[in-house]
Parts: structure tokens; C-alpha cells; sequence
């Protein structure tokens, strides 16, 4: 029994103009959904899949347009509508869900009010007592006190809220078909929980059908019904979640399943077959464990800010209340903990835990509250940062970025960058010499050579990434600090530069403290691991001990949270993850 | 410094620049006039007083207010004088006015603007105060006021222009160097062992200069504009000499009784002129920053 | 917002004393002694310096701020040199004048360009936007003088249609009884309508010349300010949520792009001030610019202070009223503050 198809593309292609001519973004792609059913479009950056997706609404860019092929929802052609029929089409029957939700809101309208748009628009009846059912919206998506909170504006929402609003508003006049772009990135791993929760509880209980655009074929797997996977533009495989996860049939899926950390695999599992082997596990000089004198020792280390609005002192003494919070923000609430020489040590929490800022007073960027820094047996807290910046240790402590963009000055090649540190700090003088260290220390991250003389924005993504790891490297520090260096990577150069990071560790000796929200990277690349939470350390201790038995309450949230899809033990049955755990 | 490291010649920034520039202007026909016109008005900076026909300052009152003709393109003025070789004339003291003033805040404004934007503190309340009171002034009455105080010189002239420009300068260049304070490469080269301060000059300011260059092709045409105003009030330069501005002034009074041409040539210049300088502006920003462009 | 305006109002402070400071320095630094202009051409050397103690010249600086200071504090902004009119009387009815031409030429321009820069940026590459960008860039070429001259050319030389530029009236006509100082609503009080028609008729043209000049920033601003807007995520929501173009365009897209428009205004607002100024000039309009410019031209050093000082605090009103307006249209700046 084949029954007809929700929504029905076929051969879709959709082109671009741009200034360097027609670029196609997708090309001849099959995707079918059900009544019912939940599919999930997965691939990395540049696969086309939330393009396919604004093809289906017809939301394309004015420069955007669909080519060849057809789209069929419900019995319609979305090719052929007219712009009025989409309009009306829009909202209420198919509705879309986007990343980055405070965004996707209007910074200057009251959220109750934004709902309401949608519903006097689409539905005739809503004219009477419009605000009772946008409460009664806010509070089907489980926003707590759904009456206040319906004359909020975005701002004052956070970002797990902000969603919540973002699928009221979709979900308003009773699609059929729900299209969820990467709905949940940008948020912390437990709201992601949460919002996807949902989003799925409310799609199960009306019979709608759903389209999750994502990255995270963990969380595609957990989820969907099927999973289309796309490269580059092409379908590459269409099959069950299950499938999809336990047997994948393409190469290109292979690939992306085998980069994905999970969960019982090893760093050198990620990568491709061939690569693996083309790597010989580099000779490990696993230090014994009366080696490990500390390298860095952390003491009840704080870092205090002003709260925003306390400058405003003069005003505070004349009003009769007292100012409802404290005058300071702990950033950073007495956290202590030691790093040993050659060991790699992760610091995991979810985003304002104080991890980053921690990370930030270790590398003498900013200067503490309170507390002790000892390096190497020297205290490198008391001297401000300014003067930290002159001492000899300054080499020794270095850091890799998050944001490879953002950490490359763009008027620089490549080669200038990782010569920075050297041109400052380094013995080594003269073009040649420095030049020569250049490609050394390219080779040594495999980054080409002949790169080292491109800009910024000529390199991809990974390359930039070696190019910061080059820079660190460059004066043999003992001690790097990694600031989620792979969080704005695709999942398989995050597979290739993880692999890169441990080798070069048991190279050089280097010992690693690796800052991330990502327990899965952390287990891959960490002996220990310390989990922060509110500026607070929760709990720290060998990764695996932590990972397999936690014993804070937090720590085992942050583990759940992790979508996991348990084919094992059976289907897939992502109410009984939701509700179990 | 660049070309160190990068083993001799750099295949990227000059020739790319280059290669995108060139780009830009072929595809935007707007932009390469802007840039034709551009030279146009050097080339009659630099040559105008060696190839007009008349003596700029010479008068001939028999010749008075001729209406353009064969031997006067653009007619004579109360005193005989060519109007043509007075606007050809006048085009290099309005481009050295230009130039100078854009130079002289670029300096005071731009350099102020990035140390406040980068060190905060103390230089950007500083900074901040003296924009500030600048600012509270309608600008064109700020600079009225300082040319009458300090004297209608061409130098004068320069300043107040600097001075009532500074506001935006600083402003510019403190929010571009405040967005770079906090920037992964600047983090970066402080951990590379460079003082601050060469973090602002080497890697700071280089960033930020294409987008100054924009703001300094715009603001030569408000320059430009200013001194004519100025002169136009009798603030600016003096009599004889010959100035866009106070060619229009002492034209204004014919516009009435019909000697229209005495002051609507230096005029159609100052238009012209001010109207290339924007455009290169605006060309200027496409090909530094797409993502700007109006 | 309450609290909001009044931390406002607070900081405008400082800047109006560095003004006061400031104007006081620049006009004690004008050429020409008016001691002497003061006695006049054959008062021997000691009648002047007789007059230069009584006008208090000389004292030092400090003491004779200090007097200044004084005397503001009491309204008294001195008298004109030439005129021998109080300033404070002067700027009385020349100010009205001066913001009657301003405020018409705002209104006028702001009814041309904030329509034309929505258009221009809602059919990006159509003609309407090839025309905003060509005006936007022309029209913050053209000097306004220059303007005012051509128009004066073409529409009163050539073709007839506007009055002599001689001032706010007609010589033979005289002002409505004052009760704002604007003759258009004065008249229109009085109900004169001949008045108010005459009075049009010689507002017209300065008023156009005002409002082409700021027309171009205006719409500049409004364009960038609109596509920005609508490539925005948050539109992009409103697009997918399929409200109609309307809603998406005034109630999604306008309101947020007005806020950066509000702030050009006051930019626009001081480059309106100096304007006058020239505009005044070509129209013989008997308003504050003028004053200031015989006045410098006199080396009148009262009638100046008293003018700079009045448009500072005009200008320093008008960016407060300016923040306010940012209040009440942008939620964050109200409740962050």
C-alpha cells in the first residue's frame, strides 16, 4: 500500500545568481514525507539541506530560484502557486522553526503579540479573544507563566524560551507539515533536550509530519522515522533511521557516521578507513603516574564583574528599596584544580558555567579576583596581565581559538599568523630561517605548503583551524589551553583535527586543558574531566569514572542529554528517551 | 613586514586588491565614471593654471558680465573676469582644501577615535567629552565661529573643517577598533608576546583602514562643501581670489537680474566635484567591504 | 523611562557648560575691538578706553566669564552692538522665523525620502531604486546655496511663478498678531486666510531648498536601513509565518528600520541649523542665521554668544527628544537602561 505522499520532491534543483555566474545549491533531489512522519535531512555545511527546505516554502533569496523538478504538497503544486496561494500555505500548513531563535523574533514586539499575527491572519475565527489563545499557545509549549510572559519582548527571554515561542508561533494554526532547520544549535545540550522534547511531543500528539534539518546525525537518528543524508548538494542515501545509523550503504555516510563522536569508539575510529591507516598511531610516551608533577595548579579561583546597572550608584541611594541583587557576578566561584604534565584535561559545562573565563585567567588574558595560579611552581596569578605578556613564561602558556575566523587577522597570510609568535618571542631571525620554521610547523599540523601564502578568507574552515593549531604549537609551549577548537568545524574535519590535536600532544609532550560543551569530544581526548556548573566545579575526576558513573545529579543530566540513539536495545522510541531519562 | 615570511613577494594582497578593484569598476559603470571624473579634477588641480585661456585675476570692465559666448565659454563676471579660467582655476585651492582637511582629521580623529576604542578607560572618556561638545554644536555654526575667531585664512579654514569633522572620525574609527578590541587574532597576538601598542599599529590599523579610506572620500566632498558655505557668508577666502564659493556669492546678486552665469558655472562645479568624490566613496566601499555597499 | 530621560538630560549637562565655555572664548577671540565701534569713529583714545572699562573689557577673562555666567543665569544675554537691541529680544522673534523654514523643510523632505527609501528598498534594482540612490548621492552634492539660487532662477526670474526672495512677507503686507511666531499658524489663528496664502508663498521656495538638502541623507538612510531590516532573520519568520507584504513591511520592517533613521535625524537636524544659516542669506529671510552672520561680519560679539549658545541648546533639546523617541520605539533601550 503506497499511500500519496505529504509532501513530493522530485529532481529539485534550485539555482543561485551570483557574481561569479549560476551555482547550483541543490541538484536533482528526491525527498518524500509521509503523513505522520518525521524525516530528517542531515549533512554538513554547504549540503544544500536547509536550501531544499526553503525551496519547499518558497522563501528563496530574490537571487534564489527553483530550476528544474517539482514540489508537491498535498496534492498541490508549489512550483506552479501563485505567490497568494504560497502566502496562505505559509503558516498554516507547512510552518518552519530556525535556528538561532532570539533572532528569528521580533526584537521589538511583544511575543504574545508576534503570535497573534499569525493566528488573525490565518484563521478567520481568531478575531475573538486572540490574546486568550496566544496564553494558550505560550502555555501548550510550556512556557511558565504563559500570561506574563505573553507581554515579554525577546530580549528578556532566554534562548531555550525563545525557541519555545518560535514553535508556538509555528505550530498556531495547526500545520500539517512542521520544518525544523537546526533547531536546536546554539543552545545547551539539556535545552536542546528540552526544545526537541517538544517539538516532537507536539508533532506525535496532532499527526503532523516533520522535517529535522540538522547536522547531528545522533540527533537525526533519535528522532526521525528516515533520514535522507546530502552532500554537496546530492541525496546520497535515503533510508530508516535505523539503517541509516547501524549499516549505512554510502561511503559518504560511512564517513559522517564514523567522525561522529559517540560513545565506545576511539579517536583514531573517526576517521575514514583509509586515513587511519595512513596514520601510524604515533609512539606514545605515556608517562607514568609519578610523572605527573602538576604542571598548573588552580586555588579557589574567582573572578568577580559588576553587575550592569550598578554603576548607577548616584540613583541606588535614593531609591526607598534596596537594589534586589548583589552588586557583583561571579563569574568564577572558587574553582581549584590541577593539570599534570601530558595530561590532557577536559573542563565541560554548558554556555555562562565560567568555563571560558576560567580558561581565560589560566592564559593571563584577565586577571583574577581572588584565588592562585601556580605554573610550573611559579605564581602566575599576582602580576597583572599586561606584565604577564613580558615574562619568559608567556611563551610557555598558549591557546587555540574557537572561531578560526575570528582568530586570524585578515590581512595576513598564513605564514605571517603562525610567525607572530615567533617574530616576538623566539630566538630565530632572518626570512629564511623563519620562513623555513613555517613550513615546519605546517607540515607538522598538514597544513600544504603552498597555503601558507593564501589569506583568511581563501582557506576553508579545517585549514584555518591547523593554522591556529600552528600558531600555538610554534613556540613548543607546555601547556595549551583549547578553547572549543573544534565546535565551529564540519563532524568530519572535527574528526581529522581531534586526531591531529592528540598526535601532536604525545609528539611534543604538551599538556592539553581542553574547554568544551561536548562530553562526547571531551571523552575522546581527555584523561580527566572536570564539569563546571554556575562557576562552580561539580565534579572532576578520570574521564571514565565521571562519564560512566557520575555521581552529581548534573553531570548525569549533561549525559542524558546527549541524543543517543539506543538501536540496540531496539527501535528507536524517542517518547520513551524523552520520558525515561 | 608581511613580505618577510611570506618568502618574497606576496601573491595576495596588491595584485588581488588589484585584480577586485578593477573588477568592481568594469562591472559598475557608475564607479569608473566616478573614477574618470576623479582624474579629471587632479589633472585640472595640477595643470588648470598653466592652460586657462584668461588670466583669473585680471579685470576688464568693458568685458563685464558677457553672457557665454565663443571667446568666454562660461561668460565674464561683474569685473570682466573669464569665468571659465576662474572655475579652472579655483579647482586646485578647493582640492588642496579638501585634502588637507581629510588629512589633518584623519590624523587627530582617526588616531584619537582608535586609541579609545581599543584602551577604553580614561582616552575614551576623553575622546568622548571632546566629541561631545563638538557635536553640541550644529557643525556648519562651529566652524563659522572658529574662522571668524582665528581669521579667514585657507589655513583656518582647514582646521575648523578638521575640527568639526573630528566627531565622526573618532566615532568611525572607535567603533571599528572597539569591535576588533575583543577579536580572536588580537587575543591572539597578545598571547604572541606583542605590547599593546603594536597590537593597534600592526595589526589594528590595518585592518581598519579601508573603511576609513571611505569615510575620507566622503568627507572631502563635505569639505568642499564647508569652505564654499563659508565663503559664501563672506567667512572664507577673500576677494580676488578665485574659490568656488565666493565666486557663487559674488554671483548671487545677478541671479536675480538674470546674469545667471556668474554663478551657477563655479556652482555646477562644486556639484560635479563633491558628486565624483561621493561616488568614489561609495565605489570605495563596494570594493573594500560587498557588504556595505547602499 | 522615566528615569531613563532624566539620566539623559543629566548628561547634556557638562556638554552645555562646555558649550557656554566655549562660545565664550571664541567670540572674546573675534578680531575688531568694540570698544572702539562701540564709541564710534571720533572718540579720542580715552573716551574709548572709558567705554571699554564700562562695558567691562577690561578685566581678565576669568572675571569676565564670570560676569557672563552671571548675567545668563539671569536671562540677560546682552545687548547688540549695532542695534543696541537686547539679544535675548532679537533672538525672541528671529528665532520662529528660523524653525518655521526648518521645521517645513524637514516635513516636506521627510514626506519624500522616508516613502522613497522604503520603495527603493522593497523593489531593489527597479527604477524607484536606481532613483533613491541617484538622489541620495546628488542631493548631498548640491550646495544648498546653490539650490536656493537656482530655484530662485528658474521660478521667479525665468518662469514668474514664486515671489521676490525679499523676506518673510510681502513689503506691503504686515504679520499676524504673534502667538507662536510661525506666520503660517498665526494667520491661520487670526484667521487671515490671504495672510496665510502670502505667507506660503514666500516659505515655498527656502523651504524646498531646505528640504532638498536633507532629503538625500533621509533616504539614504532609510533604504539601508530598510534592506537591512528586511534580510533580517526575524522577517525571514514573518515571511515563513505567510503574513501578508503589508504586515511584513509596516509593522515588521518599518518600525525596526525607523530606529536608525531616528538617529540620522538629528545628524540631519545640525547639518539643518548650519543650513539656515546660507539659506537665510540667499532668501533675505529675517531669521536667527542671518542675525549671526551681521553679527560676525560686525565683530558683535552678544548677538553671537547669544546665538551659538541658543542653538546648542536647541540642538541639545532636539537629540534628547531624539533619545526619547529611541525609547519609545526600541523596548530595549527603555528597559536595559
Amino acid at each position: 500500500m503506497t499511500a500519496v505522499p505529504l509532501l513530493d520532491v522530485r529532481d529539485l534543483t534550485v539555482e543561485f545568481q551570483t557574481r561569479r555566474g549560476v551555482v547550483k545549491a541543490v541538484q536533482h533531489v528526491d525527498i518524500s514525507v509521509a503523513k505522520g512522519e518525521t524525516v530528517g535531512i542531515v549533512g554538513e555545511s554547504g549540503s544544500g539541506k536547509s536550501v531544499t527546505s526553503y525551496a519547499v516554502m518558497r522563501i528563496l533569496d530574490r537571487a534564489g530560484k527553483i530550476a528544474e523538478g517539482s514540489v508537491t504538497f498535498s496534492n498541490m503544486d508549489i512550483r506552479k502557486a501563485d505567490e497568494d496561494e504560497m502566502r496562505s500555505l505559509r503558516g498554516r500548513e507547512i510552518s518552519m522553526v530556525f535556528q538561532n531563535p532570539r533572532a528569528a523574533l521580533n526584537p521589538i514586539r511583544k511575543v504574545g503579540r508576534q503570535i497573534e499575527d499569525v493566528l488573525l491572519e490565518h484563521v478567520k475565527s481568531a478575531h475573538d479573544n486572540v490574546a486568550e489563545k496566544a496564553v494558550a499557545l505560550l502555555d501548550q509549549v510550556r512556557i511558565a507563566r504563559p500570561r506574563e510572559r505573553y507581554h515579554a519582548y525577546p530580549f528578556e527571554l532566554s534562548g531555550g524560551m525563545c525557541q519555545r515561542v518560535v514553535i508556538a508561533l509555528a505550530l498556531a494554526c495547526q500545520p500539517q507539515l512542521l520544518i525544523a532547520d537546526e533547531p536546536t544549535t546554539g543552545l545547551d545540550v539539556t535545552t536542546q533536550k528540552t526544545v526537541m522534547g517538544l517539538i516532537v511531543e507536539l508533532t506525535r500528539a496532532r499527526g503532523m509530519s516533520t522535517i529535522l534539518i540538522t547536522h547531528d546525525l545522533g540527533l537525526a537518528a533519535l528522532y526521525c522515522d528516515k533520514i535522507v543524508v546530502m552532500e554537496k548538494g546530492h541525496v546520497v542515501e535515503t533510508a530508516p533511521s535505523r539503517a541509516v545509523f547501524t549499516a549505512p550503504s554510502h561511503q559518504y555516510t560511512r564517513k559522517l557516521m564514523r567522525a561522529t563522536p559517540r560513545p565506545g569508539v576511539s579517536l583514531r575510529d573517526l576517521l575514514p578507513d583509509d586515513d587511519a591507516s595512513a596514520h601510524p598511531s604515533a609512539t606514545v610516551t605515556k608517562l607514568t603516574v609519578s610523572d605527573r608533577k602538576p604542571l598548573l595548579t588552580v586555588h579557589n579561583l574567582v573572578k568577580e564583574y559588576p553587575r550592569k546597572g550598578s554603576v548607577g550608584g548616584f540613583f541606588v541611594k535614593f531609591q526607598r528599596r534596596p537594589a534586589p541583587e548583589p552588586e557583583v557576578f561571579r563569574a568564577v566561584d572558587g574553582v581549584s584544580f590541577s593539570v599534570g604534565r601530558g595530561e590532557s584535561v577536559g573542563l565541560v559545562g554548558e554556555s555562562g558555567c565560567g568555563k571560558s573565563t576560567t580558561s581565560t585567567m589560566v592564559m593571563r588574558l584577565i586577571d583574577k579576583t581572588e584565588g592562585t595560579i601556580v605554573f610550573d611552581g611559579q605564581d602566575i596569578g599576582e602580576m597583572p596581565a599586561k606584565n604577564f605578556a613580558r615574562t619568559t613564561l608567556r611563551k610557555r602558556i598558549q591557546m587555540v581559538f574557537q572561531d578560526p575566523t575570528d582568530s586570524l587577522n585578515p590581512r595576513f597570510t598564513a605564514a605571517r599568523a603562525i610567525a607572530d609568535p615567533i617574530l616576538r618571542m623566539d630566538e630565530i631571525r632572518g626570512r629564511d630561517a623563519i620562513r623555513a620554521r613555517c613550513e615546519e610547523l605546517a607540515r607538522q599540523v598538514g597544513l600544504p605548503i603552498d597555503l601558507l601564502d593564501r589569506f583568511p578568507h581563501q582557506l576553508s574552515g579545517g585549514q584555518k583551524a591547523r593554522v591556529g593549531i600552528a600558531r600555538a604549537i610554534a613556540l613548543k609551549p607546555d601547556l595549551v589551553i583549547l578553547d572549543e577548537p573544534t565546535a565551529a568545524l564540519d563532524v568530519s574535519v572535527q574528526a581529522v583535527v581531534l586526531n591531529l590535536l592528540q598526535e601532536l600532544k604525545d609528539t611534543l609532550g604538551m599538556s592539553y586543558l581542553f574547554v568544551s560543551h561536548d562530553l562526547n569530544v571531551v571523552r575522546l581526548l581527555c584523561e580527566r574531566v572536570i564539569v563546571m556548573r554556575a562557576g562552580k566545579i561539580v565534579e572532576q575526576g578520570p574521564t571514565g569514572r565521571v562519564l560512566f558513573a557520575p555521581e552529581a545529579q548534573y553531570t548525569r543530566d549533561l549525559l542524558a542529554a546527549i541524543p543517543h540513539p539506543k538501536f540496540d536495545n531496539g527501535p528507536a522510541d524517542p517518547a520513551r528517551v524523552v520520558a525515561g531519562s | 613586514m608581511s613580505d618577510i615570511v611570506a618568502g618574497g613577494h606576496s601573491p595576495g594582497s596588491i595584485s588581488a586588491l588589484y585584480r577586485h578593484a578593477r573588477y568592481v569598476i568594469g562591472e559598475n559603470k557608475v564607479t569608473g565614471f566616478a573614477f574618470g571624473m576623479f582624474l579629471l579634477i587632479v589633472l585640472a588641480a595640477v595643470l588648470g593654471p598653466l592652460v586657462v585661456p584668461y588670466d583669473p585675476l585680471a579685470s576688464d570692465t568693458t568685458a563685464a558680465l558677457k553672457p557665454p559666448s565663443g571667446s568666454h565659454w562660461f561668460g565674464t563676471d561683474q569685473l570682466g573676469r573669464d569665468v571659465f579660467s576662474r572655475v579652472v582655476v579655483a579647482t586646485r585651492l578647493d582640492f588642496f582644501i579638501a585634502v588637507a582637511s581629510v588629512a589633518l582629521v584623519f590624523l587627530m580623529g582617526g588616531l584619537a577615535g582608535v586609541a579609545a576604542g581599543f584602551f577604553g578607560g580614561w582616552t575614551d572618556r576623553i575622546v568622548g567629552r571632546i566629541a561631545d561638545t563638538i557635536m553640541a554644536f550644529p557643525l556648519f555654526v562651529l566652524a563659522m565661529g572658529i574662522v571668524a575667531a582665528l581669521g579667514n585664512t585657507v589655513q583656518n579654514i582647514i582646521i575648523a573643517t578638521a575640527i568639526v569633522n573630528f566627531p565622526l572620525y573618532a566615532r568611525v574609527a572607535r567603533a571599528e577598533a572597539n569591535v576588533r578590541r575583543e577579536a580572536g587574532f588580537v587575543q591572539a597576538a597578545r598571547l604572541s608576546g606583542n605590547s599593546e601598542f603594536r597590537i593597534v599599529l600592526g595589526q589594528v590599523l590595518p585592518n581598519i583602514m579601508p573603511i576609513m579610506i571611505v569615510q575620507m572620500s566622503l568627507t572631502m566632498g563635505y569639505a568642499i562643501l564647508n569652505a564654499a558655505g563659508l565663503s559664501f557668508i563672506g567667512l572664507g577666502v577673500r576677494p580676488p581670489t578665485a574659490e568656488w564659493g565666493i565666486m557663487v556669492a559674488e554671483g548671487s546678486a545677478f541671479m536675480v537680474s538674470g546674469e545667471w552665469w556668474i554663478a551657477f558655472f563655479p556652482g555646477l562645479a562644486l556639484m560635479v566635484a563633491v558628486f565624483c568624490f561621493n561616488l568614489l566613496g561609495d565605489g570605495l566601499r563596494d570594493i573594500v567591504d560587498p557588504q556595505r555597499r547602499t | 523611562m522615566l528615569s531613563m530621560i532624566v539620566k539623559r538630560a543629566l548628561i547634556a549637562v557638562p556638554s552645555l557648560i562646555g558649550v557656554v565655555i566655549v562660545t565664550f572664548l571664541l567670540t572674546r577671540a573675534l578680531p575688531g575691538d568694540p570698544a572702539a565701534y562701540f564709541a564710534g569713529p571720533a572718540a579720542t583714545k580715552e573716551a574709548i578706553d572709558q567705554i571699554r572699562v564700562k562695558l567691562g573689557l577690561d578685566q581678565p577673562l576669568i572675571v569676565q566669564f564670570g560676569r557672563y555666567v552671571k548675567d545668563l543665569a539671569k536671562g540677560d544675554l546682552g545687548s547688540s552692538l549695532t542695534t543696541g537691541q537686547p539679544v535675548g529680544q532679537e533672538i525672541r522673534t528671529r528665532l520662529p522665523a528660523s524653525a518655521e523654514l526648518t521645521l517645513l523643510g524637514l516635513t516636506v523632505s521627510m514626506l519624500i525620502a522616508v516613502p522613497l527609501g522604503i520603495a527603493a528598498a522593497t523593489h531593489p534594482g527597479s527604477l524607484i531604486d536606481h532613483a533613491c540612490r541617484v538622489v541620495a548621492t546628488a542631493g548631498v552634492s548640491l550646495p544648498v546655496f546653490f539650490t536656493g539660487l537656482i530655484l530662485v532662477y528658474v521660478f521667479y526670474y525665468l518662469l514668474g511663478w514664486a515671489p521676490a526672495p525679499l523676506g518673510r512677507l510681502d513689503v506691503f503686507l504686515s504679520p499676524p498678531p504673534f502667538v507662536t511666531g510661525f506666520y503660517l499658524l498665526d494667520s491661520l489663528f487670526a484667521g487671515d486666510l490671504a495672510l496665510f496664502w502670502a505667507a506660503l508663498k514666500q516659505l515655498i521656495l527656502p523651504a524646498l531648498t531646505l528640504g532638498i538638502f536633507s532629503l538625500a541623507p533621509i533616504a539614504r538612510m532609510t533604504r539601508a536601513s530598510m534592506l537591512a531590516v528586511l534580510a533580517s532573520d526575524f522577517v525571514r519568520t514573518a515571511r515563513a509565518s505567510g503574513l501578508t507584504p503589508y504586515t511584513i513591511i509596516v509593522t515588521y520592517a518599518f518600525r525596526n528600520a525607523m530606529i536608525p533613521v531616528v538617529t540620522t535625524l538629528g545628524m540631519v537636524f545640525s547639518f539643518l541649523l548650519g543650513a539656515n544659516v546660507l539659506v537665510e542669506k540667499v532668501f533675505a529671510w529675517p531669521g536667527i542665521g542671518s542675525f549671526a552672520v551681521d553679527a560676525l561680519i560686525a565683530s558683535d560679539f552678544a548677538p553671537l554668544q547669544g546665538f551659538v549658545l541658543t542653538m546648542a541648546v536647541m540642538y541639545t533639546a532636539l537629540n534628547l527628544i531624539i533619545d526619547i523617541l529611541y525609547g519609545l520605539i526600541d523596548p530595549r533601550v527603555r528597559l536595559e537602561a
